[in-house]
């Protein structure tokens, strides 16, 4: 299981990379490992839009099930990952590369320190076995 | 009555909750809305329940032994026994969906060449497996145009001459869903060319929805409006009589993004009303947007032929509320009628019947307008269903035609206050031009008050 230590994570397995004040959203290696071949993602935002946290910002689907993506914090949309929906497999083998799905202007920087880290996001994960 | 459980079993159970009497479990219940009384009969025995029914039953009028030109949406066409045949076989007639659907391959087979049979005859890409009927289509349809927007659109043109039951069955599923229907209004001219609703588009514009032929029978082309709406940004929808498309150009191939239609004209018998079948058919693009069930072919591990269903995960029983739509249910049984009747009649029998409705429907129309008090409401080229202005109340005259054992036509001053005395016939390969010419001459002798 890979948990990069220099991301944030949240409870729905969404992973948010801060770079100054920007911050760039994805599903963890778990996520997609636990959804198994991914064959479709949509993302919902747009460039421009203001987002909350806990908004929905894209959905993924499986061959088994459709997950739904909440932005980790809040913030205004400044990039979308536009290539990801024609290739939608890139979630399973590069989740926290390739595989991003929205890069955002922070807002509310509170907002980060409540996510875990990951040793924070392990420990979840374990008790979640 | 049967039930099951013995006295002492009640009692069991009741000790088992602890309550002491089956009345104690309606305690929450005020006591004055408990237990009514009803002003029922005494129970008959089964010879007399069966002899009152059938009484009750033969009061019914019965096109078999009636002439029809009454259409509207249903059409009595002829339905080969085959069909009947097919669909009442034991591994069909349980037509739901079954829960492990890969091990009911015949099923799944009969559904995907529904679905193949659909696609073909709409010119589209993508069929689901069927809604119950033309007018929950076309809600499902506003339902996947709302989704595909993100519910970001919310105006939704409807023609006036989209069969009024499907616009209010439309209005009762978005009652609570912020959209706004227009186009409809009951002061439009009826009379005007449908490319008039795109004056109506608007960037809020999600869904234009028109029918073809449309409600009044007339066959339009609607390359231009497709165009425009698309123009707009909005997504265009037709509602269709798929008999018609025997003979019409496929919307697929006019610019349309949903197909939807009543499917009761492909070998399901007009049984008062139901159960009918809901067609509905999309270009590939919006696939996940669409509800229903959908089944796709592939290869099993052993390389053979074999069916599935597909992309579920865009189903409510996985998306839960976050699905375009509640709606799984499917008409299996009818879906299974209808491409039965099709692979039976085939591309060039379809053809053949639909000219036969025109021709005769022409046949009829011109021998009505030429009746004294009697006028065609339109000039516009028109399938198998036209619009008469009567010289009495078509009211009246539908009860004078059913003396003379002619159920009559359909009265258009019901769902348009702007026709009354407006009345509109259907004519299908059913009617033979003896029934035609006693119409005609009835009509005559009875239009004189």
């Amino acid at each position: 299981m890979n948990i990069p230590s220099d991301l944030k994570y949240t409870k729905n397995d969404e992973w948010l990379r801060v770079e100054g004040n920007q911050g760039t959203v994805g599903i963890t290696d778990y996520a997609q490992e636990q959804l198994s071949d991914i064959v479709f993602v949509e993302i919902l935002v747009n460039e421009g839009d203001e987002v909350k946290q806990g908004d929905t910002c894209a959905t993924v689907e499986s061959v088994k099930a459709a997950a739904d993506v909440y932005m980790p914090v809040s913030g205004k949309v400044i990039a979308i990952n536009q290539s990801l929906p024609d290739k939608p497999e890139t979630v399973n083998s590069d989740p926290y590369g390739d595989a991003w799905m929205v890069k955002i202007e922070i807002n509310n920087p509170a907002e980060v320190d409540q996510l875990m880290d990951a040793a924070a996001y392990q420990a979840h994960l374990a008790e979640k076995e | 009555m049967f039930l099951p459980h013995t006295e002492k079993e009640r009692q069991e159970m009741l000790a088992t909750i602890g309550v002491n009497s089956i009345e104690d479990l309606f305690a929450a219940i005020p006591e004055k809305y408990r237990f009514p009384d009803l002003n029922l009969p005494s129970a008959l025995t089964e010879m007399e329940a069966q002899a009152a029914i059938s009484d009750l039953a033969s009061w019914n009028n019965n096109l078999t032994e009636m002439i029809c030109f009454l259409g509207a949406g249903a059409y009595n066409h002829y339905v080969p026994a085959v069909v009947d045949t097919i669909i009442r076989r034991g591994e069909f007639l349980t037509a739901y969906t079954p829960y492990q659907p890969e091990v009911s391959q015949g099923t799944l087979q009969a559904i995907f060449d529904y679905q193949s049979l659909m696609t073909a005859l709409t010119g589209m890409e993508v069929s689901n497996a069927s809604h119950y009927d033309g007018a929950t289509a076309v809600a499902e349809a506003v339902t996947m145009a709302n989704a595909h927007f993100r519910g970001k659109r919310n105006r939704v043109i409807l023609s006036p001459a989209l069969h009024p039951h499907y616009r209010q069955t439309v209005r009762t599923y978005h009652a609570n869903t912020g959209i706004q229907f227009v186009g409809d209004e009951p002061e439009v001219d009826l009379l005007a060319h449908p490319n008039h609703l795109a004056n109506l588009l608007d960037d809020n514009t999600a869904l234009v929805m028109v029918q073809y032929p449309d409600f009044f029978g007339r066959i339009y082309d609607y390359t231009n409006l497709a165009e425009k709406v698309h123009q707009a940004g909005a997504l265009f929808a037709v509602s269709v009589n798929p008999i018609a498309l025997g003979l019409l150009k496929a919307p697929g191939e006019f610019g349309a993004d949903i197909v939807t239609g009543e499917g009761q004209p492909l070998g399901i018998p007009l049984s008062y009303g139901g159960p009918y079948l809901g067609i509905f058919t999309t270009r590939k693009e919006f696939v996940r947007k669409m509800a229903g069930r959908l089944v796709g072919e592939t290869v099993d591990n052993r390389g053979q032929k074999a069916y599935v269903l597909t992309l579920t995960a865009r189903e409510q029983h996985i998306r839960r509320e976050k699905a375009t739509s509640n709606i799984c249910t499917n008409q299996g049984l009818m879906a299974l009628a209808a491409a039965v009747y099709l692979s039976l009649v085939g591309k060039h029998g379809l053809r053949q019947l639909a000219e036969l409705c025109y021709h005769k429907a022409h046949y009829a129309a011109q021998q009505i307008a030429a009746l004294e008090g009697f006028s065609l409401w339109s000039h516009e080229p028109f399938f198998n269903e036209f619009v008469v202005k009567a010289p009495i109340s078509p009211a009246v005259l539908n009860e004078k035609l059913l003396e003379y054992g002619i159920v009559g036509g359909y009265d258009l001053g019901q769902d348009y206050p702007s026709l009354q005395n407006h009345i509109m016939f259907a004519v299908t390969e059913m009617n033979t031009k003896e029934e035609i010419d006693y119409l005609v001459s009835t009509l005559a002798e009875v239009s004189h008050a």
